[in-house]
């Protein structure tokens, strides 16, 4: 019988053992369970970073094909969904790498921008500002403000703080320091609300798109 | 406390990761400035904001196509 040992705070198991184990054992349903369990995040994640719709696609599915083929060096010690975020992640850089041959795609490189370090933007946003807006519109203005990101803020803000990983998972994921992933979150927030401010603020809570020239 | 003090402790304050101790004096900074409140509300609704809008959908069929190509590896596989 294997000895447990028990660690403060992770007494019950994840969810997620049991249907790795299964799936271990060749069953391939409890594998399409956790495909829908984390189809949307690992498709998020890969249309981030590639920013491009058929990459993502493509990601995803290998994403998931090679996590089924390596199931067997899955070793427990991190939860399967962040091992899973970690392999669509280098698939996803992978894939830009193929598409910019000769350009460096790195997360890891220092991003030198004070953009956003300091607050400009100061005025109060309206009151649920994205009721100004309908739907698609929003989408479209929250999909330009997040790829106008530097890459390596725009991933650990999406890892962070969309898809709900520890400080410590996106720091372990993408291969940076602790203090790293929380100073390129501060900036990724930072720069991120003052993008947004030009469409929320109360002043301008009109509704109406600034036209820029 | 300074503005930049306080920035500097934004995230721990949005995480709800500080002492007791520091959450006091944040918290005295704020009952003083105007424009921290206003950075501290709008970075946390800007979290917010993107944390419910799925901004990408995913596409129509994909999960069939990948169910498919799981199926033909655990054929030969398994």
């Amino acid at each position: 019988m294997p000895t447990i040992q028990s660690v403060a705070g992770e007494l019950e198991p994840h969810p997620d053992v049991a249907l790795v184990a299964r799936v271990r054992e060749g069953d391939v349903a409890a594998y399409d369970t956790l495909v829908r369990k984390y189809e949307r995040q690992i498709f998020r994640i890969s249309q981030h970073i590639t920013q491009n719709r058929e990459d993502a696609e493509d990601v995803m599915q290998d994403a998931f094909l090679k996590a089924y083929e390596k199931l067997d060096q899955f070793q427990g010690n991190s939860k399967f969904y962040t091992w899973l975020v970690r392999i669509a992640v280098n698939e996803s850089l992978m894939r830009l790498r193929k598409r910019r041959t000769g350009k460096m795609v790195s997360i890891d490189e220092d991003i030198e921008t004070e953009e956003g370090s300091v607050p400009r933007d100061l005025a109060d946003w309206a009151p649920d500002p994205e009721q100004n807006y309908g739907q698609a519109e929003l989408a479209e203005i929250l999909r330009k403000t997040i790829q106008g990101l530097p890459q390596g803020f725009r991933i650990v803000f999406v890892l962070r703080d969309v898809e709900g990983l520890s400080t410590e998972e996106t720091a372990e994921t993408l291969g940076l320091s602790i203090p790293a992933v929380k100073s390129r979150l501060l900036r990724a927030r930072l720069q991120l609300r003052e993008r947004l401010s030009r469409y929320f603020n109360r002043k301008k809570g009109s509704g109406e798109m600034r036209s820029e020239k | 406390m300074t503005c930049t003090e306080f920035l500097a402790m934004l995230d721990d304050l949005i995480d709800d990761s500080v002492n007791p101790e520091l959450r006091t004096e944040l918290q005295a900074h704020l009952s003083g400035c105007e424009h921290c409140v206003v950075t501290l509300n709008t970075t946390r609704k800007t979290i917010e904001i993107y944390r419910s809008h799925e901004i990408y959908d995913l596409p129509t069929g994909l999960r069939d196509r990948l169910h498919a190509a799981i199926m033909s590896r655990c054929k030969k596989g398994c």
